[in-house]
């Protein structure tokens, strides 16, 4: 009997994450909410720059890598070229939340009927662990090396709650990956997010927070210890705009 | 068909629809405006959508969607919007997606003016965005081109996968001139087999990327690429020589300083000297071999521009040097006048060779 097995969504290709790195789970689970959907045919992703930049290798739909930051507006352009296909971005905080803060709050106007898995692990990766626009208080990284400062970096950004505002987003929710009953909550938060976008009734966005053991120094279960005890505290989970909900 | 008095960019704009292209993506900006005011009233009435996009980066990776996607897309815009663009343009670049981005040229460098001026020509031809690429560069004289040159550009970008740039100005774009949008014969295209629009579970999964972290594999593709442009430079240039046969003088020229020059050649031949026009139709490919050739009969280029002197240097390199090549020109948004061209014609001709 077969109790487990790689989502047909899942191409063969080795992840090149780093141990405890909490992209692999939430990879799995937007490709078992392609399955289940049966829309690997139809769907057409967008990678980011940024540790994600080989998502485009991992996933068996259609893959477009885009520059960083633009991801929302390339999704933007391959949605309207094909409005019946089902579009996704998956970008991470650097990404969405800084360089292409534009283009995320524009899809969220216009309400493109896009899908954004957004991983928030509060730092830069693949450049080695600078200050994210996600970067708590405090946080030391390389280029905050005596903690994060509002008054000299600012603050955090909250990507879910700015969104929430915006006329155009239909869905967000903020999920976490640092355990099982939340990993099993985030999937059903990225199928809905799916199902949404179906529906065509605008912008869809699930954030993430996810785990980063080896820029944060951390082993892989301290780093989601860490995640547990200083990341939800400022970025609560839950749905900040649910335009199903609002029409029961 | 009878011809329709219209501004050359909303001639861009009509030459676009009709070439198939059913996306226009855009920002706004002097002096290309109308271009996006045409797309905005036509495409709704004639299935196509035109998008004004939060940024002119927005834009231009609208473009890179869409045309990754296999739809043909069109962007617009004028010379401060084309720098912002250069990040989406090498990315497309390097991805080998075609379309087409109209640059409506203002005076620069920074906010600069909103007059005409050919001053981004070596941004155009020489570095349109990082790396090593190229972009298939047009630049229409009339408003007549603006329209066949587009619907030329679209199948240039298809046939070799790569983007074609419609190197305006603002006189051209604001123009009005009559234009004729004769049946174009289309060419014969490959299929877009690479476009990522959904695999259907009928094929692999298409990749659309510029990322190559091998260093020996970056290299290879990046030489693939430019056995292409080879290919474009071998079969595509395109060019137009007005009274060259037998001309001592000969001005190299394009756009719409090609047509002052024009006038000025005539008011030189009417003072007994012999000028010629060499007009540049495709910048890049750029006419290389022709004007090599011309080198060999005559006494000396002028190149005539709306800067301070760009593709001058295109034209040195090409004749070798072989004859004097100097540049002629204003800057800054002013068109240089018939009597100034004439003037320096006249001047050089009295010029004691050697």
């Amino acid at each position: 009997m077969v109790v487990f097995k790689k989502p047909h969504a899942l191409t063969d290709v080795p992840f090149h994450y780093c141990p405890g790195c909490t992209h692999g789970i939430v990879h799995r689970l937007v490709a078992e909410v392609i399955d289940e959907l049966g829309i690997e045919g139809e769907t057409v992703g967008i990678a980011p720059v940024g540790c994600s930049v080989f998502a485009y290798n991992y996933f068996n739909c259609d893959m477009i890598e885009a520059p960083h930051g633009r991801a929302p507006a390339v999704a933007t352009g391959v949605k309207r070229a094909n409005p019946d296909k089902t579009v996704f971005t998956y970008q991470g905080d650097g990404d969405l939340a800084a360089i292409g803060t534009a283009e995320t709050v524009h899809v969220g106007t216009r309400g493109e009927n896009i899908t954004i898995i957004f991983i928030n692990n509060a730092i830069y990766g693949m450049t080695g662990g600078q200050m994210a626009p996600t970067t708590l208080l405090g946080q030391v990284t390389t280029t905050t090396p005596y903690g994060r400062d509002k008054h000299i970096q600012g603050n955090p950004i909250r990507i879910c709650e700015m969104l929430a505002t915006l006329d155009g987003t239909a869905y967000a929710e903020r999920v976490s990956v640092d355990c099982v009953k939340n990993v099993v909550a985030a999937k059903k938060a990225i199928k809905k997010a799916f199902e949404i976008q179906q529906k065509k009734l605008g912008l869809s966005i699930v954030e993430v927070l996810s785990s980063c053991p080896t820029n944060w120094g951390l082993t892989p279960e301290k780093a989601l210890e860490w995640l547990r005890a200083n990341m939800i505290e400022h970025y609560p989970l839950g749905v900040y705009k649910d335009v199903t909900k609002e029409a029961e | 068909m009878s011809k329709m008095l219209m501004k050359g960019n909303e001639a861009i704009a009509e030459a676009a629809i009709r070439a198939g292209c059913k996306l226009f993506f855009g920002y706004p900006i002097t002096p290309q405006t109308e271009l996006s005011e045409y797309m905005a009233k036509q495409m709704p009435k004639r299935g196509g959508l035109c998008l004004q996009a939060e940024s002119e980066i927005a834009a231009i990776n609208m473009v890179l969607g869409a045309t990754a996607s296999g739809a043909r897309a069109i962007t617009s815009s004028s010379s401060p919007g084309i720098s912002l663009k250069s990040e989406g343009i090498s990315y497309i670049a390097g991805s080998d997606l075609p379309c087409v981005i109209v640059n409506v040229q203002r005076g620069g460098p920074g906010l600069g003016g909103i007059q005409p001026a050919q001053s981004d020509y070596n941004q155009a031809t020489k570095a349109p965005g990082h790396g090593d690429l190229h972009l298939i560069v047009l630049a229409p004289a009339s408003v007549q081109e603006m329209a066949s040159l587009t619907g030329l550009a679209f199948d240039l970008a298809d046939q070799y996968r790569m983007p074609a740039m419609i190197l305006a100005d603002g006189a051209l774009g604001q123009m009005m001139e009559p234009v004729d949008f004769e049946e174009r014969t289309p060419r014969e295209l490959p299929e877009k087999t690479w476009a990522c629009c959904g695999h259907g579970n009928k094929r692999e999964h298409n990749i659309i990327n510029s990322l190559y972290i091998q260093p020996n594999v970056l290299e290879d593709i990046v030489k693939e690429r430019f056995k292409r442009y080879e290919e474009v430079e071998k079969n595509e240039v395109m060019y137009e020589e007005y009274m060259c046969d037998d001309a001592d003088i000969v001005i190299v020229a394009y756009g719409i300083t090609a047509r002052i020059a024009k006038s000025a050649v005539k008011e030189a031949r009417a003072m007994g000297v012999k000028a010629g026009l060499f007009r540049c139709i495709t910048l890049y490919p750029f006419p290389a071999k022709e004007l090599e050739k011309l080198s060999h009969k005559v006494k000396r280029f002028v190149s005539v521009e709306m800067n301070m002197g760009q593709m001058v240097n295109d034209v040195k390199v090409a004749t070798d040097c072989r004859v004097p090549v100097t540049h002629c020109g204003r800057t800054g948004g002013v068109i240089p006048t018939v009597k100034e061209i004439t003037e320096e014609i006249m001047r050089l001709s009295a010029k004691k060779e050697g």
